[in-house]
């Protein structure tokens, strides 16, 4: 019924296929039962979809650090990022593209111990791919490695020949490159009188694109 | 039980820590905050808190209403007329749930509101027990913070940053679930400490100068400067500051639902209503300004009509305390992030003192139009049947604006917004963001425990008046003399008018029937009669008013009269209709 456009509505948005591009969004925050919940909503319910989740600790003691991928244009995920820092128990909330980070995910593998003892191209294959075996068992070999997506990916298609029993990867974990980390950050935080460091004031782009939330 | 008397200062410490259970830490709490009524309904799982209040009777006034939905629109109608925090309290279970329409009302109208709620013992939490919910689940999306409370020990300062969060920065409900266990619990209290601060949360931004000097530098420039505000100048307490910045600039100001009241209706700089039923001239000329200086207002689609083709061609200053509000739904020239209540007089101080005579002239030009084609019928009808804009009209006339008008939601809300004067602000109280039926009647009686020395009256519509109809009952027991006018056009009026005009005339249940509402009140004790004739209704009306406790009053109006103008939905606000 309503005629606004709708913020998955990638149409009018001004970069790349659809606009819509593959966001890292860091979180810091409080350490507290039910945040989760509370940024996950912020999510769901405009419809989007997150791709990977993490919460850890961070640098700072006692602040907890959610590293979160959406696909979705930059414009959205600035609404966004100011929705998650709007919430009571957050602190910070930044949004980087990939070139803007070193991330990393990790995935294990099992796969049958026989048939990789058997099948030399099977060691090969997991050298190449910078594969470590974690587990060696009779029956059964885990595998680990670190890397993108498209690394994890590719050992997936590699093993399937030889009979992959199950498989697992982990959320991005990711690291700004810009970043000083946010030990001097949180000094600020904790005074009463903030400096003006901390209202980061964006100023805004020209676009004349307006999407509805 | 001796109460302790540790009201007053900021921080309460008491030498020797008392030992107090859960239960009275939570009073202790409300008191401190300088909360003296609450609105509540007891069960199971706050039996403790009830219990300690029976020995709080004389410091905190306890209002039982009939259901909790009403304790939390009372709350709300506290909040708007008094400007503090309203407090409820409520049972787990089907008591926290009856809540869940209030708190989603005072989360989208930035109201402050701390709930209680009891919960099942901290050891039965997931176990399916006799009147468990989730509560912190079920509230997040509608709150603007919730906390579990498992150990008494934390209660005080859980309770000191709810009434902070609350109150500060954008104010919005909070909810406290209290599990049965700590409300038990005896704590070694040491007295109440006023929360200033918490680290991951700035309830205001700092104020960039350069943004308000550049925000200055086009509204001097500006030809055609328009002024479009919201509540946040309510809220932020900043009614002189706006209009010191507005007469010094000599700009027109047009307001939103909410912001209704903040300037006095016969303000030569006020023209009018903006959106969907707004005026003529604050719609269309929304599309001819060139500078457009929005303030504490959130270009909510009831006021934006079709967003592409709202206010293209004006440079847009925005300024609002939440900096999740900039951008949102309209692309902003210059932010000015900030609590208006310092970033108006820093921006008046900058802009030039100026007339723009022609401009405002256009605004009353189309004043002029929307006075013959609408106006004039509504508020001076020739017809038989009476309008309700009449009611509204001779009612400005008896109370000469000096009353708080609460209202429920439909075509008597707009008219009502439309037509009826202020003089003072925090005098206008409706569900303006969640559009919730059955706010009205509840809403009203905190109204008047929020402010007992005004005339309060409770416009209300057939329909929304049986939502909460129930809450006459707390009228009875309790005495708030809330004077209650029902238009009665024996219609779901709003949902008819869009039935009428975009579903042609397929009137889909909208036709309802009431029962006799003047019986129904002599039935709760409460003073009534019924009116339909236009030579009655004035004394019928001054009748209402000089009564001295509650009073109903019934006025049968046209049955099938629309609220013009109107934006239909999906167009822009210069596709205004008149008629
Ligand atoms: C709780 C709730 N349910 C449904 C609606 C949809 N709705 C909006 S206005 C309206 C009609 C209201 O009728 P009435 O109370 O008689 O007031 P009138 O419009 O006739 O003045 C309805 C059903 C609503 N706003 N709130």
């Amino acid at each position: 019924m309503s005629n606004t456009k709708n913020i998955n509505d990638v149409s009018h948005s001004p970069s790349g296929v659809g606009g819509k591009l593959d966001f890292t969004i860091t979180v810091y925050t409080e350490n507290q039962v039910g945040l989760l919940n509370r940024i996950a909503i912020i999510f769901s319910r405009r419809k989007i979809n997150i791709e990977s989740l993490n919460v850890s600790p961070s640098e700072a003691e006692g602040i907890h650090r959610f590293t979160i991928v959406i696909s979705e244009t930059e414009d959205v995920v600035k609404k966004l990022c100011r929705q998650i820092e709007k919430q009571v128990e957050v602190l910070k909330a930044y949004h980087n593209t990939n070139d803007e980070i070193i991330w990393q995910e990790m995935a294990l593998y099992k796969v049958p111990t026989d048939i990789i003892a058997e099948k030399v191209k099977v060691e090969r294959l997991l050298h190449q791919h910078g594969a470590r075996a974690v587990v060696i068992r009779k029956d059964y070999t885990i595998f680990e490695t670190t890397g993108h997506r498209e690394e994890t990916e590719g050992l997936i298609k590699a093993l399937e020949p030889y009979g992959l029993i199950e498989f697992v990867r982990s959320a991005r974990v990711a690291i700004i490159k810009a970043s000083n980390g946010f030990h001097e950050k949180l000094k600020e935080f904790e005074q009463t009188e903030p400096g003006e460091e901390l209202v980061e004031n964006e100023f805004l782009d020209k676009q004349d694109e307006v999407f509805t939330m | 039980m001796e109460t302790l008397e540790i009201i007053k200062d900021k921080e309460t410490a008491i030498k020797e820590p008392v030992s107090i259970s859960g239960s009275q830490a939570v009073l202790e709490a409300f008191i401190a905050e300088g909360v003296h009524t609450v609105f509540g309904y007891p069960g199971g799982a706050i039996m403790p808190i009830y219990d300690a209040l029976y020995d709080y009777n004389d410091k905190l006034k306890h209002i039982l209403v009939r259901h909790e939905q009403g304790a939390i629109h009372a709350a709300q109608g506290f909040a708007r007329t008094s400007g503090k925090v309203g407090a409820v309290f409520a049972t787990s279970g089907p008591g926290a749930t009856n809540l869940v329409t209030g708190l989603a009302d005072a989360m989208i109208d930035s109201t402050p509101i701390v709930c209680v709620t009891g919960q099942v013992f901290a050891h039965l939490l997931g176990t399916d027990a006799f009147q468990e919910t989730d509560v912190i689940n079920i509230t997040t999306p509608v709150t603007k913070w919730n906390y579990q409370i498992t150990d008494a020990t934390e209660i005080p300062h859980v309770l000191a940053k709810a009434f902070y969060i609350a109150r500060t920065g954008r104010p919005g409900p909070v909810l406290i679930d209290i599990t049965k266990n700590a409300q038990i619990q005896k704590i070694d209290y040491e007295g109440y400490k006023k929360c200033e601060h918490i680290r991951s949360y700035r309830p205001k931004p700092i104020v960039r100068k350069e943004y308000v000097e550049e925000a200055a530098k086009l509204i001097n420039e500006a030809k055609k400067p328009f002024v479009i505000f919201g509540q946040g100048v309510i809220l932020g307490k900043a009614e002189r500051e706006f209009k010191a910045f507005i007469e010094k600039g000599g700009l027109p100001a047009a307001w939103t639902v909410l912001g209704l009241s903040a300037l006095p209706t016969d303000h030569p700089l006020n023209v009018g209503m903006l959106g969907m039923h707004g005026n003529y001239g604050p719609n269309v000329l929304t599309n001819e300004c060139d500078v457009l200086i929005a303030i504490g207002m959130r270009f909510d689609d009831r006021v934006t009509g079709r967003l592409d083709k709202y206010a293209k061609q004006a440079k847009i200053i925005h300024l609002d305390i939440d900096p999740a509000e900039i951008d949102k739904n309209v692309k902003t020239a210059v932010p000015v992030w900030g609590d208006c209540k310092e970033t108006l007089p820093l921006l008046t101080k900058l802009i030039d003192k100026k007339e723009h005579t022609d401009w405002l002239n256009k605004f009353h030009e189309f004043t002029k139009k929307e006075t013959e084609i609408v106006i004039n019928d509504e508020l001076h009808p020739t017809g038989e049947q009476l309008t309700m804009g009449e009611v509204i009209q001779l009612l400005n006339e008896l109370t000469n604006g000096d009353a708080v008008i609460v209202t429920d939601v439909g075509q008597h809300q707009m008219v009502a917004c439309r037509y009826a004067k202020f003089n003072q602000s925090k005098s206008n109280i409706t569900s303006g963001g969640l559009g919730t039926m059955g706010f009205g009647l509840p809403a009203a009686i905190g109204a008047k425990y929020g402010a007992p020395e005004r005339t309060v009256v409770a416009i209300i519509g057939d329909g929304g008046f049986q939502m909460t109809i129930q809450e006459l009952g707390t009228i009875m027991q309790f005495g708030a003399a809330v004077k209650i006018l029902i238009l009665n056009n024996q219609f779901l009026g709003m949902v008819r008018q869009w039935q009428e005009l975009f579903n042609d005339k397929r009137y889909s249940f909208v036709d309802i029937q009431s029962p006799d509402f003047v019986q129904v009140a002599k039935g709760y004790h409460i003073a009534g009669s019924k009116v339909s004739k236009r030579e009655e209704l004035k004394t019928a009306l001054a009748t209402m008013l000089d009564h001295k406790e509650s009073y109903l009053l019934e006025v049968m109006v046209s049955k099938e009269n629309n609220v013009f103008p109107m934006v239909p939905q999906g167009c822009s606000v210069s596709e205004i209709r008149l008629q």
